[in-house]
């Protein structure tokens, strides 16, 4: 043989398949009737996510519920996946607000630098993680679909409590 | 006479019906009885499920309906809905024919079996058996052959070779266990002396149960039996680690489908056939009453029950054994059947058959005392038996560390192996 592989002689004279079959029985029966479970039994139960989880976004609006998004460009320049789409528009009074604001949920990384970068905490990554869709068009968010979502959104990262306590 | 007037005729509810109300009666069993048969296989699957998942410390599929009790609906939706393919080059006629004959046999041994004591009507007593053959168990040892048929022709006509192979192990596997499950039941009809499967539940009835009075040949069918419905850990034909899936690889839909709940049917009837040769049928323990005349209404319910109970635990220990066991290799498989099984049934044959002559020259009429003593040879016999299986321990532990002397001898083995200390070329190439 080319390498030297051990051969180990099984102790055969001291192993009952017998006993070991009843007592694989009574384990299994133990399990069935007194379940000990360690994995978190999912639909039923959920995890609680970080407050600093970041998911599928949301939009927050303002109280007449719209967009808070003044479509200064800031985030779709941040994004490091280029996933949003920003067409500004600007109405009689000059304040400017999005007419197109769409995010492709595909390409983003979740780095959250739109929240970040955001100056009137209008765009923020969610704490939410159930996201599965029919068709993969339902995967690009638009402004109706961002304002609509009500997840709680994340707590980023605070310099003065780095733990999050 | 025309239909009305006869079954409003009324008749003695004890004696045996006329022959029109007998094929009315027949055919409302079989109704019965097939509507009851499929909703169990069918939840059967579903109890697979969940017993697995509680076993394993998980919910199991609890999502549609409550509880997930409507799971199997969905199941057979999704089944009905599913494209159907066909592989090139399978041979056609005998791959569509192939899930039926897997089908079929279970059920037609359901017909023969006896679930509950007759029961009385105004038109006479309707025997609680779909069909009271005369040659009752024989019936049933022929069908259960048939759904050999099945699985070899899926797997033989897919024209693919794990599904080959998964048809032939079926095929040897079946054939094997099939000695000896038939030989475990020689016994049975010894002690009956009738093959008539409403004789032997009136036998255990008088004379106790057959678990009792012929306990290793009610093992060796239990045995049988999980070789026999391709159970785990006898699940050889479709081990999905070597074959893919076995015999119905190439399968498809409900053509798929078909196999699983053959098997459940197999199951099912495996269970209520153990549950009729050897634990007594539809009698109700430690009582007589429900043995003898005149049946009653309340009888037939009762009786039913026990019997719904008796194969209602044979089919969960069924899924109990799936989840603890580990598969066998094919050939230990193979020897179990041929080398353990079998002699172990023919010898239990000839040991049964002698005390049983013996205690009849004796003159010892066919009731409880004659069962004693016939449990007493079994306690005798499975002593016996445990010892040689157990491999001679009747204390140590399920598995076991070796002696010291073992791993001295090992030691002294090994050593020539090990290079002599000492003549390595040098310090830097000795480690390897």
């Amino acid at each position: 043989m080319p390498i030297n592989v051990k051969v180990v002689e099984r102790p055969v004279e001291d192993v009952s398949y017998v006993r070991a079959t009843l007592k694989g029985l009574a384990l299994t029966l133990k399990h069935l009737v007194d379940p000990h479970k360690v994995t978190v039994q999912y639909p039923e139960e959920r995890w609680d996510i970080s407050p600093r989880w970041r998911g599928t976004h949301r939009m927050l609006t303002t109280e007449d519920g719209k967009a808070k998004c003044v479509a200064c460009g800031l985030c779709p320049t941040v994004c490091p996946a280029n996933c949003i789409k920003l067409v500004p528009g600007e109405d009689e009074e000059g304040n400017r607000y999005p007419l197109v604001f769409e995010i492709d949920e595909f390409r983003c990384i979740f780095c959250g630098y739109c929240q970040e970068v955001c100056p009137e905490e209008a765009i923020h990554v969610g704490r939410h993680y159930e996201n599965s869709e029919y068709s993969r068009d339902r995967f690009v968010y638009d402004l109706a679909r961002l304002t609509q979502q009500t997840h709680p959104v994340c707590e980023m990262w605070d310099p003065a409590d780095p733990r999050g306590e | 006479m025309t239909p009305l007037p006869m079954l409003l005729q009324v008749a003695d509810p004890q004696g045996p019906p006329t022959t029109g109300i007998f094929i009315v009666a027949t055919l409302v069993k079989i109704v019965v009885i097939f509507t009851l048969y499929m909703l169990c296989v069918a939840y059967t699957t579903f109890a697979e499920r969940r017993v697995a998942a509680w076993i394993q410390d998980r919910h199991g599929p609890n999502r549609v309906g409550p509880q997930g009790l409507l799971q199997v609906i969905a199941d057979g939706v999704k089944n009905f809905m599913k494209e159907e393919t066909y592989p090139s080059h399978a041979y056609k006629p005998l791959f569509i024919l192939a899930p039926a004959l897997a089908f079929v046999p279970a059920m037609l041994t359901w017909s023969v079996i006896p679930f509950a004591s007759p029961l009385p009507t105004p038109w006479g007593r309707v025997d609680m058996v779909v069909a009271d053959l005369p040659v009752g168990f024989l019936f049933t040892l022929a069908i259960s052959s048939l759904g050999v048929y099945g699985l070899t022709l899926a797997g033989w006509s897919s024209n693919n070779k794990y599904a080959l192979l998964g048809g032939l192990r079926a095929s040897a596997q079946m054939i094997s266990y099939e000695i000896a499950m038939g030989m475990a039941t020689v016994c049975v009809l010894l002690l009956a002396g009738n093959v008539v499967l409403a004789e032997v539940v009136q036998q255990q009835a008088a004379m106790g149960w057959n678990v009792l009075l012929l306990s290793v040949a009610c093992f060796i069918f239990l045995v049988a039996a999980f070789a026999e419905t391709n159970r785990l850990p006898f699940d050889l034909p479709e081990a999905e680690s070597e074959l893919v899936a076995g015999y119905h690889t190439e399968y498809s839909a409900m053509k798929y489908s078909l196999f699983p709940l053959a098997e459940y049917a197999n199951m099912i009837t495996a269970s209520a056939l153990l549950a009729t040769l050897f634990f007594g049928g539809w009698d109700i323990p430690f009582t007589r009453w429900d043995n003898v005349p005149p049946w009653t209404v309340l009888k037939t319910l009762l009786t039913f029950a026990a019997f719904s109970a008796k194969t209602g635990f044979f089919v969960f220990s069924f899924i109990w054994v799936r989840w603890t066991l580990p598969r066998f290799r094919y050939d230990q498989l193979m020897s179990l059947g041929w080398k353990v099984m079998l002699p172990l049934a023919l010898a239990y044959i000839t040991i049964a058959a002698g005390v049983i002559l013996a205690l009849d020259r004796s003159g010892l009429a066919r009731g409880y005392t004659y069962g004693a003593i016939l449990f007493g040879m079994n306690v005798v016999l499975l002593v016996v038996l445990f010892v040689v299986l157990d491999r001679g321990r009747m204390v140590s532990p399920a598995y076991a560390r070796l002696g010291p002397a073992a791993v001295a001898r090992l030691r002294a083995q090994s050593a020539p192996a090990a290079p002599p200390a000492g003549t390595g070329t040098g310090a830097g190439t000795g480690g390897r």
